[in-house]
């Protein structure tokens, strides 16, 4: 039947009802038209007829007669126009425009989440923002992150090679050192030739070669000797230069508002480190070298017996000794000749005596008296020097605690003694007299023969050369040991002496009792006459101060009292003016010497008269001095 | 003249001298005018590329190629240094 529906929808066209006539018969037979039996059977001229048909873009689906109810005229109406449309397809869509609401809450949204996701944003938001004005290029928002680096040129490896190998060298050229390379060059070519002539003379170039060795070596290190010392006197100089301004120049103008007194200005303190522990117990300056002193070091107490040193200091140097010798006993005195200034003669505390050559290079004495030549027995506390004796040896005086003043000479190699006097203890006239301790001496100034010592118990003899058992004279001078007796350097009468007894007393030598006698209130260490003035002299004790004493200005006090050391303990044991400028040193139990300044009111000579030449020279000193004891002699002749 | 110090190999050592000496000779009054001429016929004989310096007093530190250094003196005051390096 299927078959059948097919053939007719063939044949048929407007109609569908599809007749089921036709059988199976109309496949086998050719194509005649068979006409459906319901076909519409037209005449001809009906076949012809043509019918027009109008194509609209009518929907079809659209239905054409829309009723609609009108409620104002309560009547259903048709609908006039009926909508055409055919909807095909529909998607919804998600565009905004950009001022709307929404749009704008989005745009905030956006910009919160764009800030937080980096900053590389914010220069394309600012281009955008800088650029709105003009036309914006970056449509795209593009910004260039990159940076640049090094880009290695590509290599290939395959073809490439190594590269030679390199090396640094440097080098100075200057004229010296074209100069030493010429030398060296000399020096080998001569070589060359010296070992071509080796072969005859072998031993002899070797001891050549030898002694230039030696030579060369000694040269090298003498010459950088000296030239090392000028330079370390340099750099002191410089270290200190306000110290050596000040010695040089500096004057104290206070003193023209202090009337009678005086200052004294600390300059240079010397002090070695492998002398700390000892005391200075001497003082000496060069005669010849004005700024060279040599001090003496070792111990006052009987119990700390060690070893001394004898150190010379240069005022150019304060830092380091120029000389230093070692000593096995502690030293006590000391003397350096007057003419010969290297010549320095020794006393020490186990009694030997010595001489020094500082010329020589050796740390040992030249000479130095033994057991055998007649040392002493007992601490040497002053050596002098003597004039050439008429062999023209020198020699040199030394008085010590076992009673003896003894002359040594030096003769050829030896020291040969000579003792001058034994001091006894005069004890009523009884047989036995032990001998008295000398503690120090001086010898005149210009009587030869004629010297004084003070011994242990405070009494002072005046003796001679020539008489070795009597005393010219005796003073009972202090109660405790003369510590030191100094003649006047310019009054052939007047001496001075000072005491552990806390005093320093005046004496004119024809008199027995002293003309001056001053208390300082502690043990006298020291007492010196100044070099420029008959009048002034200094004093040093064991509370640390200088005390400073100008007759003719003030015949009662010092008219300067000063502490020189910083810690009060230290005990200032010898004092020593220069004798060309106006500075002392002062040395103390500690090993330090302290060089100080006198300041001007403390070396005043006689005020001129108007009209009068200033007399200058000895005689002025000799009057000033002179005039003072007179003026004190003159009570004691009415006393007397 | 002499050597002060050189890493050449022997024979390029004399040739290098005998040509600085003969340089400073010729040109005893204009270093540079030596010192172009002992590089220009170094760079021809053993490669580019050479540095030569004279003169009587200066400093210097250089890199160079192994073996090819000469540092010398001549005439008891001029110093010439012959390096090279590419």
């Amino acid at each position: 039947m299927l078959l059948m529906s097919v053939w007719s929808c063939f044949f048929g066209q407007d109609e569908e009802d599809g007749t089921e006539t036709g059988e199976g018969d109309e496949w086998m037979q050719g194509k005649t038209l068979i006409k459906p039996l319901d076909q519409l059977d037209l005449t001809e001229a009906e076949l012809k007829e043509e019918f027009t048909r109008i194509l609209t873009a009518n929907n079809p689906h659209a239905p054409q007669n829309i009723v609609r109810y009108s409620f104002k005229e309560r009547s259903y109406k048709p609908i006039s126009s009926v909508d055409q449309l055919a909807v095909h397809f529909v998607l919804e869509g998600n565009l905004l425009h950009q001022d709307s609401d929404e749009a704008r809450r989005q745009r905030a949204k956006q910009g919160d989440v764009e800030e937080g996701g980096g900053e590389e944003r914010a220069d394309s938001v600012e281009s955008k923002a800088g650029k709105k004005e003009q036309k914006i290029t970056n449509q795209f928002n593009f910004s260039e992150r990159a940076s640049q680096t090094l880009n290695n040129p590509l290599r290939e490896r395959g073809c490439q090679t190594e590269p030679p190998p390199r090396a640094n060298f440097s080098a100075t050229a200057n004229q010296w050192e074209i100069y030493d390379v010429y030398l060296e060059v000399l020096q080998k070519q001569e070589k060359n030739k010296e070992k071509a002539k080796a072969v005859p003379k072998k031993d002899d170039d070797k001891g050549k070669k030898k002694m230039m060795l030696v030579e060369t070596q000694s040269d090298d290190i003498t010459k950088v000797a000296k030239v090392a010392k000028i330079i370390e006197r340099m750099v002191n100089q410089n270290t200190f230069d306000d110290i050596a301004q000040d010695f040089k120049y500096f004057e104290d103008a206070s003193d023209e508002y202090r009337e009678q007194e005086g200052t004294l200005l600390p300059l240079w303190k010397f002090q070695y480190d492998k002398a700390k522990r000892l005391s200075v117990t001497a003082l000496c300056w060069n005669e010849s070298y004005k700024d060279l002193f040599a001090v003496g070091l070792g111990s006052y107490d009987f119990t700390k017996q060690g070893r001394g040193m004898l150190v010379f200091y240069s005022l150019k140097n304060s830092t380091f000794p120029e000389y230093i010798y070692p000593t096995t006993s502690g030293i006590l005195c000391l003397d350096i000749h007057k003419h010969l200034p290297y010549l320095v003669a020794v006393g020490f505390y186990d009694g030997c005596v010595a001489v020094y050559n500082l010329k020589e290079e050796t740390l040992q004495p030249i000479y130095k008296s033994t057991a055998k030549s007649g040392k002493h027995t007992d601490p040497v506390w002053q050596v002098k020097w003597q004039k050439d004796d008429m062999d023209n040896n020198h020699n040199f005086f030394s008085v010590s605690s076992d009673g003896r003043v003894v002359s040594w000479t030096l003769v050829k190699n030896e020291l040969v003694f000579t003792d001058i006097i034994k001091l006894i203890i005069e004890i009523f006239d009884n047989v036995c007299r032990p001998a008295a301790c000398g503690t120090s001496f001086d010898f005149h100034k210009q009587i030869d023969y004629l010297f004084l010592v003070g011994t242990e118990e405070g009494k002072i003899h005046k003796c001679s050369k020539a008489y070795s058992s009597q005393f010219l004279e005796t003073y009972n001078a202090h109660n405790m040991a003369v510590d030191a007796v100094k003649w006047n350097h310019f009054h052939t009468k007047v001496f001075i002496s000072c005491s552990s007894d806390w005093t320093v007393k005046i004496w004119d030598h024809t008199i027995k009792t002293p003309m001056f006698t001053f208390d300082l209130n502690a043990s006298v260490g020291d007492v010196a006459w100044s070099p420029y003035s008959s009048t002034v002299f200094a004093a040093v004790t064991t509370d640390g101060k200088v005390h400073t004493f100008d007759l003719s200005i003030n015949k009662y006090e010092a008219i300067c009292q000063q502490p020189v050391v910083a810690k009060k303990k230290t005990k200032l044991t010898h004092i020593e003016f220069n004798p060309v400028y106006p500075i002392i040193i002062v040395g103390d139990d500690r090993g330090y010497v302290t060089s100080l300044k006198l300041s001007p009111n403390l070396r005043k000579k006689p005020k001129e008269k108007k009209g009068q030449e200033l007399p200058k020279g000895p005689e002025v000193e000799i009057a000033k001095m002179e005039k003072l004891l007179s003026l004190l002699r003159e009570p004691e002749n009415s006393n007397a | 003249m002499t050597i002060h110090h050189t890493d050449m190999p022997e024979e390029m050592r004399v040739e290098t001298m005998e040509l600085c000496v003969t340089a400073c000779e010729k040109f005893a009054t204009n270093n540079e005018s030596a010192a172009k001429m002992i590089k220009e016929l170094m760079d021809k004989k053993f490669g580019s590329s050479w540095h030569v310096v004279i003169g009587e007093g200066f400093g210097f530190e250089v890199t160079h190629e192994v073996k090819n250094l000469l540092y010398m003196f001549f005439g008891g005051s001029l110093a010439v240094c012959v390096w090279k390096c590419s």
